[in-house]
């Protein structure tokens, strides 16, 4: 499980993430939604113990996150930030061998290096395995970082826009690999995902942030509806049940 | 569902590291018995010990620059800066200038060299910790301000050391001067003992860092992610970082732009991001440069140029072509 208690961000006057109470139940996917600048990068960044926090706490597995050995943490919990930005020059399997590093120290085993051939496999990369990060398409180095993250291996994944820059077939290969990692190896992940309707279609659970707080929580039927829509997003969408699923409408 | 992409590409495979790595060995080896042997006449113990210490010195002022600033930049997360740049040299010749001015040449003379180099390394450590805490601890990365914030630093330690200078009295001036702008020419040789055993501890210990150096390369958040403490981690380099940066500036002086040179080609030659392949090829790049380098002053232009002006010639128009492509 992961629970906050009072997380709190300030930053000068400004707070950003106001006094979050949250537990998440292990096993299954809950989707952050929520507008820009809600909080969710932030919420997010300080349950993996990425940003200091103001006030509060938050544990994962019943560990405090900020006093917890970073590398107990390391096996637990994964990481991935919205921002991509990396200045080493690596391939795509190196890259994803880092993934090992709380297991192997550097020093992949063959069970290790099996590891990275899967992860590599299940982000459908085989055929960039050796080249390097530079020269491959955002959609390709999103999936590569995604693939770092899956290879570490956690019961918990805690994933900020893992849809970002990828087309529509490698989003849906996504969700379903996210789903099935939770389904059948019983992972808990969180996600912060903007289209509202892969929250709706593929999370157990969705929680959408506003302004720094928890506007809404609940399930897909819960909170896939136009009045809590336009509540935190502040437009009119139109939600309809196609085949058995919610859609919200926000196009036109 | 994958799509052309173009064929992979076999490149930066170990062999070719390993290749390149010789290489630098047998180019090392080279300009070491170029630099012991050109021009040597009369007896061999005579030439022994006059080129022996200045060889033995030139080498670790290689190795101390090139694996402080390979540390240095895998920790600060960028390619451009260098301990030299953000005025980690500069510091130290303030530092020794103060200690003159308050207790003048007789009184510095007196002093144990090794104890008066240990005082001084442990000030460069405190700088450290407090360049770490106002600098990169915040979370602020920009880095043209890093930048202007090293200049402003270097110059303000300059300035006051080149103040101190002008009120000491003129004999002290001189025996500053000595120390500090004797480049390679003269070399500081009473250290030379300490300075071996230190920049072989610091080194041997980054060595062994190897790998965690790899991830902090992958920056803060992702090493925290993958279970490094990096704040602790972090400290410990630039600890390291301090003491390579005494040695080699006790040594020769400060050099400016070498460091940036050195550990650059050595991601150039190599293709390579891991530390074990990184560091000692960044080392053997800065003795093949100063042994060779140094070779060929005395040898070809019978030392009448510097050779720290030219490398500090080269490495500062490498600085500039770095800043003005805009590359960390
Ligand atoms: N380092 C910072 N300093 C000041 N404000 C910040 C900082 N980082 C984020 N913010 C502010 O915090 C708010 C929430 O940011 P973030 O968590 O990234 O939002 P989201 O991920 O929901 O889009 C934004 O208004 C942003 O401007
Ligand atoms: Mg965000």
């Amino acid at each position: 499980m992961i629970e906050a208690r009072n997380l709190t961000k300030r930053y000068r006057d400004e707070v950003v993430v106001n006094d979050v109470s949250l537990r998440l139940p292990a096993g299954g996917i809950t989707a952050i939604i929520g507008p820009n600048g809600a909080g969710k990068s932030t919420f997010l960044s300080m349950i993996g113990r990425l940003l200091p926090m103001s006030a509060g706490s938050a544990t994962v597995d019943g560990l405090d996150v900020t006093r917890t050995a970073s590398d107990v943490l390391a096996r637990r919990i994964a990481v991935l930030r919205q921002d991509n930005h990396l200045s080493s020059r690596l391939t795509v399997r190196d890259l994803v061998t880092f993934g090992r590093y709380p297991h192997s120290k550097g020093r992949p085993t063959a069970a290790d290096l099996a590891h990275v051939e899967r992860a590599i496999g299940y982000m459908n990369l085989e055929r960039q395995a050796d080249r390097f990060l530079d020269e491959l398409s955002g959609g390709q180095r999103q999936r590569a970082f995604v693939a770092m993250v899956l290879c570490q291996d956690t019961d918990y994944v805690l994933l900020d826009e893992p849809l970002n820059n990828l087309d529509m077939p490698h989003a849906v290969a996504m969700m379903r690999q996210l789903r099935r990692a939770a389904d059948e190896l019983g992972k808990t992940i969180v996600l912060v995902l903007h289209d509202v309707n892969f929250a709706s279609c593929y999370a157990d659970h969705i929680v959408a942030m506003r302004e720094g707080a928890v506007a809404f929580q609940g399930s897909p039927e819960q909170v896939i509806r136009p009045e809590v829509m336009e509540a935190i997003y502040g437009i009119a969408m139109e939600v309809q049940i196609i085949g058995g699923r919610r859609i919200a409408i926000y196009y036109a | 569902m994958a799509k052309v992409e173009g064929k992979t590409s076999e490149r930066a495979a170990p062999l070719g590291q390993r290749a390149v790595l010789l290489a630098l060995v047998l180019l090392a080896a080279a300009a070491t018995i170029a630099f012991m042997t050109l021009g040597a006449r009369g007896r061999w113990d005579l030439v022994l010990a006059f080129r022996g210490p200045k060889l033995g010195a030139l080498i670790l002022v290689g190795l101390a620059i090139a694996v402080s600033t390979v540390l240095f930049q895998t920790v600060t997360e960028n390619r451009i800066l260098t301990p030299a740049i953000m005025g980690f040299d500069s510091l130290y010749v303030l530092i020794q200038s103060a200690i003159v001015f308050l207790i003048g040449t007789q009184g510095f003379a007196a002093i144990d060299p090794r104890f008066m180099f240990a005082a001084q390394a442990a000030v460069m450590v405190a700088f450290s910790a407090l360049l770490y805490a106002g600098l990169f601890a915040t979370g602020r990365r920009n880095l043209h301000l890093l930048v202007l914030a090293g200049v402003v630093m270097g110059g303000f330690f300059r300035s006051l050391s080149t103040f101190i200078q002008r009120v000491i009295d003129p004999n002290e001036f001189s025996f500053l001067q000595n120390r500090f702008f004797a480049s390679f020419n003269s070399i500081d040789t009473d250290l030379l003992a300490v300075g071996a055993v230190a920049v072989i501890a610091a080194s041997a210990v980054a060595l062994r860092m190897a790998r965690v150096l790899d991830v902090l390369a992958l920056g803060r958040e992702r090493a925290i992610c993958l279970g490094v403490d990096h704040r602790r981690a972090v400290s410990r380099i630039l600890v390291l970082v301090a003491v390579l940066v005494s040695v080699s500036t006790a040594l020769t002086g400060p050099v400016t732009f070498f460091g940036l040179l050195v550990a650059n080609l050595a991601h150039v030659v190599t293709g390579s991001s891991r530390h074990r392949v990184l560091l000692p090829a960044a080392s053997l790049l800065a003795i093949v440069f100063l042994v060779g380098g140094q070779t060929i002053v005395e040898r070809v232009f019978a030392f009448e140029t510097n050779l720290r002006v030219i490398v500090d010639f080269v490495g500062g128009i490498v600085f500039l072509a770095m800043l003005l492509r805009g590359k960390t």
